[in-house]
């Protein structure tokens, strides 16, 4: 039997430069979660008596609890529409390895909807009070989280691929899952904001962005073969 | 040489048992059409076929190799056209060809023009696809199908929303894949007429 003619690293170059332009013609639907994080962080301040002290004190869990929910809204981008249009199963049969080529659509939507809230987070932080010597810290605590999450995401959207109405089953089996990453995330946060050291909850929020690398693309190709059918 | 062959098909559909007992051989050159009522399964046979839909009993062989054993080379021998195009409506004809092909085999873009000028649809080469019509999207993956360079199609209803003459251009591509060697396996529900005759039919209960 012959071989693959096209190494898979070109092919999966190739498959992020077909989601990254496709997503560049549908602009409006990866800036929609971002939208929606900037909008919950910052109703927060907005709803709350404006003491400084305050804000500072609930700004890790307003911030966290925005990001888990803007990556469960942005899950429904990632499969779905591939796999109404049956380039799904087209990206099944090509030869390649499946799991490696669903880990570089996720890395593509961890592109589109993580990096983005991460590199807007600085605003919503000081809309909630954090001092500017405290960014470096939210934004790395942030960029290892979302990338854990949109991982975790994955695979939870892979499950619940043929299901019709699969937004609520979808965040019930997700959100439990991301609760580590929250718990971390957060007190990661809540140091860099007393200015402390935030070693210890970054190093597990980096472990857990590795192992859900490591492990989230098999279970992700075993989820979405299954829903494929 | 190249040949598939069904041994003994069983698989189930949740609580129905939808193939049962089903064997066969194609060799290279053949086109096997499978013909039956709607829910006879014969998209799940061709999605057996593909790999996709998991055996309850039996085995595929492609080129006396069990498929479940190398999944990954027998794929890259497999060209599979389903209900769905698998085809993007905000990419242009072009586009979808060169990343829908570009996954399998390096592709130069004149081969992309060229297969959908042999489609017809050179004119509409730029247009993003959502804006063709249901038949001329079928003409696209009709143009990727003729480029995926791969030994075995399997086709479900290929014909569908095709006009006369897309028809036509259907039996071409066939004919000239069986020519240079290659087998098709076709689920349809009007017969096909090969001018060469190589078809055969399995109808499904």
């Amino acid at each position: 039997m012959s071989a693959p003619q096209v190494a898979f690293r070109t092919a999966a170059a190739l498959l992020m430069g077909r989601d990254l332009r496709l997503a560049l013609r549908r602009a409006g639907d990866s800036l929609l979660p971002l939208g929606f994080f900037l909008v919950i962080t910052t109703l927060f301040p907005l709803a709350l008596d404006p003491a400084l002290s305050l804000l500072r004190d609930i700004a890790p869990a307003a911030l966290w609890v925005g990001a888990l929910l803007s990556s469960l809204l942005a899950l429904d981008l990632l499969f779905r529409d591939d796999s109404q249009d049956g380039a799904l199963e087209q990206l099944a049969l090509c030869g390649q390895p499946f799991a490696g080529l669903l880990l570089a659509k996720t890395a593509v939507h961890w592109l589109l909807t993580g990096l983005p809230l991460v590199l807007m987070a600085p605003l919503a932080a000081t809309a909630l009070g954090a001092p500017y010597g405290a960014m470096p810290g939210i934004l790395a605590a942030l960029l290892l989280g979302t990338i854990a999450l949109s991982l975790i995401g994955a695979v939870g959207a892979g499950l619940t691929l043929t299901l019709r109405r699969n937004g609520s089953l979808l965040a019930l089996l997700v959100l439990p899952l991301a609760v580590p990453v929250l718990i971390f995330g957060a007190r990661a946060t809540a140091l860099a904001i007393q200015g402390e050291s935030l070693a210890a909850p970054l190093y597990l929020l980096g472990a857990m962005a590795v192992l859900s690398a490591t492990l989230a693309p098999w279970a992700l190709a075993a989820a979405v073969r299954i829903g494929l059918e | 040489m190249n040949d598939i062959r069904a041994e003994n098909l069983h698989v189930w559909r949740g609580d129905l048992h939808v193939l049962r007992g089903l064997s066969f051989v194609v060799h290279g050159g053949e086109c096997l059409q499978v013909t039956g009522a709607n829910g006879s399964g014969k998209t799940t046979l061709l999605r057996a076929l593909c790999g996709l839909v998991p055996l309850e009993h039996g085995r595929v062989c492609w080129r006396a190799a069990d498929i479940a054993a190398n999944p990954a080379a027998y794929h890259s021998d497999l060209a599979y056209l389903g209900h769905e195009n698998g085809l993007k409506g905000d990419l242009t004809a072009i586009e979808n060809l060169r990343y829908g092909i570009g996954l399998r085999r390096r592709l130069a873009v004149t081969d992309c023009a060229a297969a959908l000028a042999q489609v017809g649809l050179s004119e509409q080469r730029a247009v993003p696809l959502r804006r063709l019509s249901a038949g001329q999207r079928r003409r696209v993956a009709l143009a990727r199908l003729s480029l995926m360079d791969a030994a075995l199609w399997i086709l479900d209803e290929p014909s569908s929303n095709l006009d006369a003459a897309g028809q036509g251009l259907l039996v071409e591509l066939l004919e000239r894949h069986l020519g240079t060697g290659g087998l098709a396996v076709v689920a349809t529900h009007q017969e096909l007429v090969l001018p060469s005759g190589r078809v055969r039919t399995v109808t499904l209960q």
